[in-house]
């Protein structure tokens, strides 16, 4: 007599698929693919459409010449100077607002009233108040990467555990100490969201001045070859924007990585 | 030197906007060198009493004070139920943060981190977050923080409540070596009526609504070896005698 058997299977086995390594590029491959052959049956005009090749070889002959980093040059400066002053304000000012009791009843209500302003409008008032140098466009991403930076601070710090602060403070800490020791590392999770949040904000914020008020930067060099309607030189500006926004977020993700191996 | 708990007693506001008397009346003492353990059925105000003596809460009234102590600030140290350790910190970083705010030198920050660390067992572990330790690792930081500190009363609030039940034992079983060898006075708060007999020279049982002292009992035994067979029927005595103190207590607790 045969024995009957039913073996039992995982059936939950779909939660663990492995998938190759090169299904990641897949998407983007196929997407880029079928971009160079619309393009090279002539379905749509280069006009409006560049291929993709032809975009990669202007993007080369402009980087040549250097018109490239003369344009990379200027913006780099005005969204490092601005991100770097706008998250190292509002870290410190949502460790204020988080920390004492009278600095979130006074402090929060004026950042609550300013943060749904669009920081772009007031472009206009600081050339006017600064002048059409750098000092407006810095400022203007300043004030867009503050916000973000400091909300997130601010919750991050109200979500510390308060049995940490309770030990710190039994083992000698100061208030001083307690900030930096247990609160900042303790919202530096939360800290970090926003300011992943505000480096889309501060890229935004640097076309936007550029393309309003600049000579050169990357902005102003896609409004001009847009306003000459050059699409390809048009979208070069345009991947030199995206390659920006990524190596900005690989960078912080790898500063993440290194300043919270504890995770 | 000896810690002293005068008239302290403790008031809350509830929910309900009532006002609820969570301890009243307690005076007692810590000597030198002892181990005083704080039992009682759960809502007797015992943590609060612990928080109070850690400076963690003031009291409603009355005071706690170390009596006997030359100039030099009270040094306390405290075990958490919670363990709390800092998660962005290793084991070792733990362990020394109470040194480092005492700014001890570099050199005897390490003697004593390392010592402590031995003492505790998590040698081959310094260099791990409490994220990769198991519970009963984690709560051995937690005293290794305390002890080096060298602290002159030891405040432990339920500490192995988290672990499982052998995880427990044995660490009731760690503890009580460790504390042969550093000999700190200790005020240790447990619901667990065998591990107040085993660990403690006095116990003091608590009452509930309000939080009372119902008696003290001073455990008449040698500090090591209680559970040993020569000792079992006087150990079960101890035991039998708190439970009988508490139990109605206890009873009441779980109709709330």
């Amino acid at each position: 007599m045969a024995v009957h058997k039913k073996v039992i299977t995982n059936r939950v086995a779909f939660l663990e698929k492995k998938v190759p390594l090169y299904a990641s590029v897949l998407g983007l491959v196929g997407l880029l693919i079928l971009w160079e052959i619309i393009s090279s049956t002539k379905m749509v005009s280069p006009l409006f459409l560049p291929a993709p090749s032809a975009i990669v070889r202007t993007g080369w002959e402009m980087l040549v010449s250097g018109e490239i980093a003369r344009n990379l040059g200027p913006s780099l400066y005005r969204i490092g100077v601005g991100y770097a002053i706008g998250s190292v304000v509002g870290i410190v000012v949502g460790l204020i607002l988080g920390f004492s009791r009278w600095a979130d009843a006074i402090g929060t209500p004026v950042v609550y009233a300013l943060y749904p302003i669009p920081k772009i409008a007031l472009l206009p008032l600081f050339v006017l108040w600064l002048g059409i140098g750098e000092l407006s466009k810095v400022t203007i991403i300043a004030l867009g990467v503050f916000f973000p930076v400091v909300i997130n601070t601010f919750s991050g710090v109200k979500s510390v555990d308060q049995s940490l602060i309770k030990a710190a403070v039994t083992f000698g800490s100061n208030h001083f100490n307690v900030i930096r020791k247990v609160i900042l590392p303790g919202a530096l999770p939360m800290i970090f969201a926003g300011l992943k949040l505000a480096a889309g904000t501060s890229l935004l914020l640097l076309v936007a001045a550029e393309m309003i008020a600049a000579q050169n930067g990357i902005g102003s060099m896609v409004l001009h070859y847009g306003n000459l309607m050059i699409t390809t030189k048009l979208m070069v500006g345009v991947l030199v924007l995206s390659l920006l926004g990524l190596t900005f977020n690989r960078l912080l993700h790898w500063i993440e990585i290194k300043l919270l191996p504890w995770k | 030197m000896k810690i002293v708990i005068e008239n302290v007693g403790k008031k809350f506001i509830s929910s309900k906007k009532e006002e609820v008397t969570a301890l009243e009346d307690i005076n007692f003492s810590i000597h030198e060198k002892e181990f005083v353990v704080l039992v009682g059925p759960s809502g007797c105000g015992k943590s609060t009493l612990l928080n109070i003596v850690g400076g963690l809460l003031s009291p409603s009234s009355g005071s706690v004070y170390f009596e006997g102590m030359m100039e030099k600030e009270p040094n306390l140290a405290i075990v958490f139920q919670e363990i709390a350790l800092l998660p962005w910190r290793t084991v070792y970083q733990n362990v020394i943060y109470g040194l480092e705010e005492k700014k001890v030198s570099k050199k005897e920050l390490k003697e004593k981190a390392d010592l402590y660390i031995d003492m505790v067992g998590l040698t081959d572990f310094k260099d791990a977050y409490p994220k990769q330790l198991s519970g009963g690792m984690k709560q051995r930081v937690g005293i290794g923080r305390a002890l080096a500190v060298e602290p002159d009363l030891l405040l432990m609030d339920e500490p192995f409540s988290a672990l499982d039940a052998q995880t427990r034992i044995l660490m009731q079983e760690e503890l009580l070596a460790i504390w042969n060898r550093t000999q700190l006075s200790t005020l240790y708060v447990t619901h667990n009526i065998d591990e107040a007999v085993y660990l403690a020279d006095r116990v003091i049982v608590l009452s509930r609504h309000p939080g009372r002292i119902k008696k003290v009992i001073e455990i008449d035994l040698p500090k090591m070896g209680r559970d040993g067979e020569e000792h079992r029927e006087q150990f079960e005595r101890y035991a039998d005698e708190i439970w009988q103190l508490i139990r109605n207590d206890a009873v009441e607790a779980l109709r709330e």
